[in-house]
């Protein structure tokens, strides 16, 4: 009983061995890890990408045939920092991946990406906005516009559009991201000759917005610039409305307003408001609209800007493993990335800046019939 | 002119909502002379439970309103039974109360947290009819009005009830001296837990004009109204109704007035809380305290 016991295993061993090395053999293959908030407060923004990265991966690996394939590892980092750090730890010396994409937040950014730049491992952040994310070191690349592209982008828009020429502010003066988006818009406001009526702040949680805009109200403007996140948007744009502030000020915020969130909490209210983004769902590029029918088709619903931007950088990351001979070298699958031109994605035809950022071209939308249309580009 | 009415307007309805708050805060520091930390909680919870019976149960708002205040004040009842009544017949209850009662805030926004989850939840588009008035540059809306007119009623109702019914005298009676409405046949336990009830309703009336007007409910948004209430009802006078009226206004308005002249809000809750301070150098019993006369 016990030699054919041994015999069995011996046989178990032998088949594992040579499965072993008849992967490695016949079909080339590299480790993709992600990193994406899929609890916590960001989840609604993983739940997005981890759709729109999944549909890349599914679809490159049933089109590679005999030829490069991606092995997904999918990580958790309940929109937290500390859940980040452990999980990029895990990616980076337990599961040896070449390349990680993420994480969803800036915030966790911050401190997951020294490690990954200490470990000499590529990182692809796709959602964050922030300035100083790329600056961490030359292995931190992004597919995300930054607040710095996009937001002049929108006064150059808006103001052909609408003709501003008069505008207030009101932004969030104790937090990195919205004070970001004030101090970018300040600089292109200035610039472009539009004059500015006033400054007023708010602090986080507050949820009283009438006194700053019954003062905003008082100077007349021809439209309001908000930096906010989407959960104080929504209070702002509702009671910008309630004190009857006419829907002709148009209300214009930085990427905190890129969420169908804000459409859903505030209604009515948010129509007619303005935001940059990076893709609109309804560009007529080949590519993008294969993306929608695709998506839609997967998943029963629509993509959305997060899900755009994961599709995008798991095609980014595996062009860069193609042209540098199947990824397996972090170092020179990075040295791929910082040499990708003019690769037509989703978002357009995508190239990385001197400094590994996002270089293509952005949309603005505005909210029509509770909907993100495009304004112009 | 129509700027500082709009902003005079706009103290007006915040500092309702915290009026009708700290009434209900100040009544069961008069009866007992014991500070309720739990009411923010249940404030927090009066609203959380009408968004639920709005939109979950799809009950129409005006039998949402009364169902949750209600709710409401059986939580005060649990409170009361947890937090205070066990308590109440050791030495130094004041003070285990005190502590006890946080503890059942923590316990109620828990709760709160593990029932409607960490996020923003707001109440449906279209709970309350939109309507908007222009009345000479000024801008009110129905919702606005109808916030000030129950919170009014709300504190009139109270006041008369407390001055003039026989359950209103024995509630006085049972905060004057505890002992003396025992001999004269008052039910002393019950009055106690009839207060809480009160009281929590009144505070779970508060936190749906509050979740209604700024649709924004979380369950830490007691948080925001917790020490101001506190600040509230020390401003009017610790245990009286007319004086935690008119401290809310007062800090209301004083909170609204900061923000539109500041155009900031950091300083905000610094104006209002010197005004407190400023308020109690000069006169230590609160704009309409009784003093100390109580305790003698």
């Amino acid at each position: 009983m016990k030699l054919v016991g041994r015999a069995l295993m011996g046989v178990v061993i032998g088949i594992f061995l040579l499965s072993a090395v008849a992967t490695t053999a016949f079909s080339a293959s590299f480790k993709m890890g992600f990193v994406f908030s899929m609890t916590g407060g960001a989840a609604v923004y993983g739940a997005s990408q981890k759709e729109g990265a999944s549909l890349a991966v599914d679809q490159i690996n049933a089109a590679a045939g005999s030829g490069l394939k991606i092995i997904p590892i999918f990580e958790d980092d309940a929109s937290v920092p500390q859940q980040g750090t452990n999980v990029f730890n895990k990616l980076i010396n337990g599961n040896k991946v070449s390349i990680i994409i993420g994480p969803t937040l800036s915030n966790t950014a911050k401190i997951t990406d020294p490690i990954a730049q200490k470990a000499g491992v590529p990182v692809l952040a796709i959602s964050n906005t922030i300035s100083g994310i790329t600056e961490i070191g030359d292995y931190i690349f992004r597919d995300s516009l930054t607040e710095n592209v996009v937001i002049p982008h929108t006064v150059k828009v808006a103001k052909e559009k609408l003709k501003l020429k008069k505008v207030a502010i009101l932004y969030g003066n104790d937090d990195a991201m919205t004070k970001a988006t004030y101090e970018v818009f300040k600089k292109v406001l200035k610039s472009s000759g539009i004059q500015i009526l006033g400054e007023q702040t708010f602090a986080k949680g507050d949820r009283d917005f009438s006194p700053q805009l019954t003062q905003i109200k008082a100077q007349n403007p021809d439209a309001i610039i908000c930096g906010a996140l989407a959960e104080e948007a929504s209070g702002i744009i509702s009671q910008a409305r309630q004190l009857g502030i006419p829907k002709t000020v148009r209300i214009i915020g930085g990427n905190g307003f890129n969420s169908p969130g804000l459409i859903k909490n505030a209604g009515a209210a948010a129509e007619g408001v303005i935001v940059g983004a990076a893709w609109n769902i309804s560009s007529t590029a080949p590519l993008n609209v294969k993306f929608v029918n695709d998506y839609t088709k997967k998943y029963k619903h629509a993509p959305d800007q997060f899900a755009a931007q994961a599709f995008a950088g798991v095609h980014i990351a595996y062009q860069a493993a193609k042209a540098s001979n199947g990824g397996s070298d972090r170092k020179a699958l990075r040295d791929a990335m910082a040499k990708i031109k003019n690769l037509d994605t989703v978002l357009g035809r995508f190239s990385f800046t001197e400094g590994r950022d996002a270089n293509h071209i952005g949309v603005v939308q505005e909210i029509r019939d509770g909907k993100f249309v495009v304004l112009g580009n | 002119m129509d700027l500082l009415l709009q902003q005079l307007i706009n103290g007006l309805f915040i500092g309702s909502v915290y009026g009708l708050f700290a009434v209900g805060y100040t009544l069961v520091f008069g009866v007992l002379d014991m500070l309720n930390l739990a009411h923010a909680a249940i404030f927090t919870l009066g609203g959380l439970i009408a968004l639920w019976l709005v939109e979950t149960a799809g009950v129409s708002l005006w039998l949402a309103f009364p169902m949750a205040c209600v709710a409401a004040g059986l939580l005060g009842l649990l409170l009361n039974q947890v937090a205070f009544a066990p308590l109440r017949k050791r030495s130094d209850s004041q003070f285990s109360g005190l502590i006890s009662s946080i503890a059942m805030a923590i316990i109620f926004e828990a709760a709160a947290l593990g029932l409607f989850g960490a996020r923003s939840v707001r109440f449906p588009v279209g709970t309350v009819p939109t309507h908007t008035w222009q009345i000479a540059g000024i801008t009110i809306t129905l919702l606005q009005v109808g916030i000030v007119c129950v919170a009014a009623s709300l504190m009139v109702i109270l006041t008369l009830f407390i001055g003039r019914t026989r359950t209103g005298k024995a509630i006085r009676a049972v905060g004057e001296n505890e002992r003396a409405a025992t001999l004269l046949g008052i039910n002393v336990n019950g009055i106690i837990a009839f207060t809480f009830f009160v009281s929590s309703a009144l505070g779970g009336a508060a936190g749906i004009l509050f979740g209604l007007y700024f649709n924004n409910l979380t369950p830490d948004m007691g948080r925001s109204i917790e020490l101001k209430g506190l600040a509230v009802i020390i401003l009017g006078g610790m245990g009286s109704i007319p004086g935690a009226i008119l401290g809310g206004l007062a800090f209301g308005l004083s909170e609204v007035l900061t923000v539109a002249i500041t155009g900031t809000s950091n300083l905000r809750d610094a104006v209002a809380f010197a005004v407190l301070f400023a308020i109690l150098l000069i006169r230590p019993s609160g704009l309409l305290g009784r003093g100390k006369t109580r305790e003698a």
